[in-house]
């Protein structure tokens, strides 16, 4: 079960027992993924908290 | 197999660290070490993280031996000099210095200042960018090893100038550079109440440097690049922060790719670029001792500006190792080959 990470495009293998809601983390750029639907494979990008960085 | 191989003007810290890779290297037997001003003395009394794993003596160059290949670590300027008599004893040569890294004599004159010694050598030596030259090396007999800030810089921009995607008149890049690249020579601005905590701009232009940069980065192109450098409260490293300016619409999802294709199987190469945590660009500090170049880019949201951020060892992956995985190389061995370190954490 093949799909792309929509932050850096890297192919995202899914795990055959992958289930919705499941964070995965993209192997290219460490973004975590949320598994939005396993059939058709899905992700989108995990809610992140936001960090203060010097503000 | 081993290969014997020898250092000239081993003293230094480009010649040291290189003298620390081939030490453990399991194709290397280090024949000779050279240094004119401590001839005679045991290699670890300027080299002291050597105690105990060698007790090799520095050599004059006036008893130097046949071998299989010699490594150059002189000062700017003494290679090209002596380059001749270097041939005669060995058939391979990888050069340390800037001497043989541009092709063009009349590039060479503008930016050195005066004229090279032996110009119809030039272009007998491969410019020492593996990433770049890898095939090149493959069946090359002369290497020239790239320069740390120009290495950092090409690195990080090769790809975007390769695939024509940045406007060639407005890269400005910037380096943060610490204290070993100015060689282990003291000077008054050396002294450490003057040289600690600075943010010191020492090379706000024209840094020798560029030439390596507009030589590779051109693609027979004219290509304006606007360098300075800085030097930093810090012995080993150097951060490059280069902006150039989008020809065309692209997103960061584009730019992955454009990374991704040229240097996915890179070896030595990491992108780093996370949304998250503590090390979400490149650092220097966890790339001491390692080989490593480690890119990132940021895209300006509000302009066709893109930052790419690169950094590397400026001993390592800017001289002794990159020199090191060129050795490789040229000698059929795995690039990776002794260069195996993957850094310290924390540091």
């Amino acid at each position: 079960m093949k799909t792309e990470c929509p932050v850096c495009g890297a192919q995202i293998e899914l795990a055959s027992d992958a289930v919705q809601g499941e964070l995965i983390g993209c192997p290219d750029c460490g973004t975590e993924l949320e598994v939005v639907s396993v059939n058709p494979p899905q992700v989108k990008e995990a809610p992140q908290e936001e960090e203060d960085w010097g503000e | 197999m081993k290969l014997k191989v020898s250092i000239i003007g081993a003293s230094g810290y480009t010649g040291g660290e290189l003298l620390r890779l081939l030490l453990f290297h399991p194709n290397v037997e280090v024949n000779q070490v050279t240094s004119e001003s401590y001839t005679g003395k045991f290699v670890y009394k300027i080299h002291p993280n050597l105690r105990k794993s060698t007790m090799l003596k520095f050599s004059s160059v006036n008893e130097l031996q046949s071998c299989d290949l010699l490594f150059l670590c002189l000062p700017h300027n003494r290679s090209q000099n002596k380059i001749d008599e270097f041939k005669k004893f060995a058939p391979k040569i990888i050069d340390l210095s800037a001497d043989f890294r541009l092709k063009g004599a009349n590039e060479y004159e503008k930016w050195y200042g005066h004229k090279h010694a032996r110009p119809d050598l030039l272009n007998e030596f491969v410019y020492g960018i593996p990433e770049l030259h890898r095939e090149e090396m493959k069946k090359a007999n002369y290497i020239s090893s790239a320069g740390c800030n120009a290495t950092a810089s090409i690195l990080g921009l090769y790809p975007l100038y390769k695939n024509n995607l940045v406007e060639l008149d407005r890269t400005v890049i910037e380096v943060k550079v610490g204290s070993s690249e100015g060689g282990n020579k003291g000077n008054e601005g050396s002294h450490h109440p003057e040289r600690a905590n600075v943010v010191r701009s020492y090379q706000p232009t024209q840094h020798r440097h560029t030439a390596e940069m507009l030589q590779e980065l051109s693609f027979g192109q004219k290509v304006t690049i606007h360098f300075s450098a800085t030097a930093i409260d810090m012995v080993r490293g150097l951060l490059a922060t280069c902006h150039v300016f989008l020809k065309n619409d692209l997103q960061e999802k584009d730019i992955w790719k454009v990374y991704r294709d040229a240097y996915g199987n890179e070896p030595f190469i990491r992108i780093v670029k996370e949304s998250e945590g503590i090390y979400r660009y490149p650092e220097p500090k966890l790339l001491i001792g390692t080989n490593y170049c480690d890119i990132g880019f940021k895209k300006d949201e509000f302009s066709n500006r893109l930052v790419v951020i690169s950094a590397i060892d400026n001993l390592m992956k800017g001289a002794a190792g990159q020199a090191l995985q060129a050795f490789n190389l040229m000698n059929g061995f795995d690039e990776r080959t002794g260069l195996e370190f993957p850094g310290l954490h924390p540091i």
